[in-house]
């Protein structure tokens, strides 16, 4: 009877629902820009760009990339600082989960996570570069007593040629992200059961986690590596902040090309748009390869009866990396506020000798246009990848489709390919719209990237909401558009309310598309933030730094979220 | 050689609140002991301070020992205790055989030696065959039959029963409470049924402590 009744009131609805065109629409607004981009980044690859005035298809642009003399060391620095830094971020989580599952501080993890992961890169870069910097405040608080000098040592973390600060940077913005992952699959899977079982057969708590949750999680965070492994490959702003610049990474020196006055060096460094995306596929396929080859080696492993320790030492030391990395970000984040409220903080000094607002009062002004434009920019593509994720979901719940593995392959899409490698098309079809530089063309390349984490955090909760509170509701007489408005959307306020701060943090933190769609005309608190850098005042840069990490933890705090935070990507309550 | 498993004013506290308890009981090896309570007043709870695997939102008192041995202040690997859940558990990215030599104790090194145990274990619960399956193949009455051959596999030196026949339709939940029971036995193992109904109760066959009797 009750299925009846809502099915009776669901086709009567369909008749006239345009919420069809919810899925269409996105896919039209937010997926075809990227494989336009990316064809808009193939042809002149091969030497067609019309709007060069190139017009014949050639391999001129290969041969100018490849004779390009920076090119085989940043190819090497991208691979080791990118493929280092995603290994090692893998194996502090999962070391970290292993030694520290079950205890009261792991189930608090998640309220420390939430505002590491609001904080953008460029914010964490600075900040890290302010800490590990040779007169940065590590060596500044080690400094006369255990050093035994006055002056900067001469050691470099930061912007070193081996990239060692870009590796540590990506590691220690990367990993509450991968937690994060961990965490929602853990709550998934009901860890808990699983490990007590494995522990009264008489395995120690690590080798139970190795042992029986890993192998059951490993699918479900597989993506979030992948994205992870993606982004230390290509990222910019952080490499920008800490990696070298002679040679850069292979993103960083695509770029510069992007951006040479001579307008041919954008057709090599099309083509090597390309070859950075096949280089992170390759990455990728390297990984998939690894994952058979530890799953022939653990296999046996699995089965052989060894039980493992109690585990005492292991516990200390798996915790131990994952315990640096959160103390270097809570570093980075304090180093920052201290440079922005010193006046004067002469080396060694532990702490500013003289304590100042006068770099908030000087710089605010001068930061008020880009706060207002992150800040709209922010409100426009959350307030629309809210609204088509929505759509979407209601749609597809309206309709009884089912979602597939595609779907989350293709969410996670733009979170795996670089950038840089489909950004210039994006440009290029911007300009032939006679849209690029707009507010407009910067607000929608934000939502590229947007849209993927607003669907993925909202998707689970969405449709875990019991079915039966709708159906009753239409039972009672409720349009299906009455039941979304007062039912479901009260019901699902949290998870809306989270979505909402994870996408404007998203987009607080874009630098590429800020520069490619807005052409300059548009600077925003990262790209300005990252502009500073370059200049030699701490006190400025820190200022904007700052301001742009407040930004998206403000928007936390104001849906009430930087206490517990359990529907990330977890359950709707 | 199995000897007593002993319950000394056993407490469960939540928050500085009686949750239940006290509980003093003396289970002699092979004696089925059944506690009865309605669900949610924290049966399972009390196994998991047993086993050692209390949520630490809830605070555990007092003594728990096999024999002469104190086990209360061991890790739940060290106490030898048993256990089969509601749910049966097998880990799905294990087959069938290596649930079970998962819970094969290291001492028996010999690959031959395991696989061995493993089939007569299979052969006796009329599983034979089922070595190379996938436990998501399995029916709900062969699943929980694996589990209970897991546990027991693991040579525990008690058996405790977190209401594991809940599941299984009338038919398969009185061929399987037998089985569980007839190894129980057979093993001489002390064993602990938590449960709310009263026909699982009377096929333990033994002694039946209402839960309220204790105080909830």
């Amino acid at each position: 009877m009750t299925t009846a009744v809502a099915s009776a009131a669901t086709s009567r609805w369909r008749r006239r629902d345009v919420l069809v065109l919810a899925p269409p629409l996105t896919l039209a607004i937010c997926f075809l820009p990227i494989a336009g981009g990316l064809i808009g980044t193939i042809l002149p690859a091969f030497g067609w760009l019309p709007a060069l005035d190139a017009r014949t298809l050639t391999l001129t642009p290969w041969r100018d990339l490849l004779a390009a003399p920076e090119l085989a060391g940043s190819l090497w620095l991208t691979l080791t600082s990118g493929g280092l830094a995603a290994i090692a971020t893998f194996l502090i989580a999962i070391l970290f989960c292993a030694a520290a599952h079950g205890t009261s501080g792991f189930r608090r993890l998640h309220r420390w996570l939430t505002p590491l992961l609001a904080v953008p890169h460029a914010a964490m870069a600075i900040g890290l570069a302010f800490l590990l910097a040779p007169s940065g405040w590590i060596v500044r608080l080690l400094s006369p007593w255990a050093t035994g000098t006055d002056l900067p040592p001469d050691y470099g973390i930061v912007h070193d040629p081996a990239g060692i600060g870009l590796t540590v940077g990506l590691i220690v913005k990367e990993l509450p992200y991968l937690l994060f992952m961990i965490l929602a699959a853990l709550s998934q899977l009901h860890a808990e059961r699983y490990l007590a079982a494995a522990r009264s057969l008489g395995y120690g708590p690590v080798a139970a986690w190795f042992k029986v949750i890993l192998p059951q999680i490993y699918p479900l965070i597989r993506l979030p590596i992948f994205a992870v492994l993606a982004f230390s490959l290509s990222v910019v702003d952080m490499a920008l902040l800490l990696g070298p610049s002679t040679p850069p990474t292979l993103a960083v020196l695509l770029l510069r090309g992007f951006n040479d006055p001579d307008l041919t060096m954008r057709l090599s460094a099309a083509a090597g748009a390309l070859l950075h995306l096949a280089l992170v596929a390759a990455a990728i396929l390297l990984w998939i390869l690894g994952e058979q080859v530890c799953r022939r080696i653990f296999r046996a492993w699995l089965a052989d009866g060894d039980r493992g320790g109690h585990g005492t030492t292991a516990r200390l030391v798996g915790a131990l990396p994952a315990r640096i990395a959160f103390l270097l970000s809570a570093g980075a984040l304090l180093a920052l506020l201290f440079w922005t409220v010193a006046a004067r903080w002469p080396f060694p000094a532990a702490l500013p000798r003289v304590w100042t607002l006068d770099n908030w009062l000087h710089q605010m002004p001068l930061l008020a246009q880009p706060l207002l434009t992150s800040l709209g920019t922010g409100l426009a593509a959350t307030g629309v990848a809210l609204a088509l994720t929505l759509a979407c979901l209601e749609n597809e719940q309206r309709r009884g489709l089912h979602p597939t593995q595609r779907l989350l392959w293709l969410l996670y899409l733009p979170l795996l390919l670089p950038q840089i490698s489909f950004l210039f098309g994006v440009q290029v079809q911007l300009v032939w719209l006679d849209a690029d530089g707009t507010w407009l063309a910067v607000a929608w390349s934000h939502l590229l990237f947007v849209l993927p984490y607003v669907f993925l955090s909202l998707e689970d909760p969405f449709r875990a909401l019991d079915e039966r509170y709708s159906r009753a509701a239409l039972c009672l007489g409720a349009s299906p558009a009455r039941v979304f408005w007062r039912v479901k959307l009260p019901l699902l306020r949290r998870p809306v309310a989270t979505a909402a701060a994870i996408g404007f943090a998203v987009s607080v933190a874009q630098y590429l598309p800020t520069l490619f769609a807005g052409g300059g005309r548009w600077p925003t608190l990262t790209t300005e933030a990252v502009a500073l850098s370059a200049t030699a005042d701490r006190r400025v840069i820190a200022v904007a730094a700052l301001l742009q990490a407040l930004l998206p933890l403000l928007a936390f705090a104001a849906v009430g979220l930087l206490a517990p935070v359990r529907a990330w990507r977890g359950r709707s309550r | 050689m199995t000897a007593a498993l002993e319950l000394t004013d056993l407490r469960l506290e939540l928050s500085g609140r009686l949750l239940l308890g006290p509980l003093t009981l003396r289970i002699e090896p092979g004696e089925i002991v059944t506690l009865m309570g309605p669900s949610g007043c924290g049966k399972s709870s009390l196994l998991a301070f047993i086993c050692g695997t209390l949520d630490p939102v809830f605070a555990g008192h007092g003594r728990i020992s096999l024999g002469e041995q104190d086990i209360g202040g061991s890790p739940p690997e060290q106490r030898g205790i048993g256990i089969l859940f509601q749910d049966d558990l097998l880990f799905p990215h294990m087959t069938v055989s290596e649930n079970l030599a998962f819970a094969i104790p290291r001492k028996v090194r010999d690959r031959g030696e395991r696989s061995r145990l493993i089939a007569v274990a299979l052969e006796d619960a009329g599983l034979a065959g089922f070595a190379a399956r996938d436990p998501a193949t399995l029916s709900g009455g062969q699943r929980a039959r694996v589990a209970l051959l897991r546990t027991l596999l693991s040579h525990p030196r008690a058996l405790l029963l977190d209401e594991p026949f809940n599941k299984l339709d009338a038919e398969l939940r009185s061929s399987f409470s037998d089985l569980v029971f007839t190894h129980a036995r057979l093993r001489r193992l002390p064993t602990l049924l938590v449960t709310h109904d009263p026909a699982d109760a009377r096929a333990a066959g033994g002694r039946i402590i209402p839960l309220r009797e204790i105080g909830v």
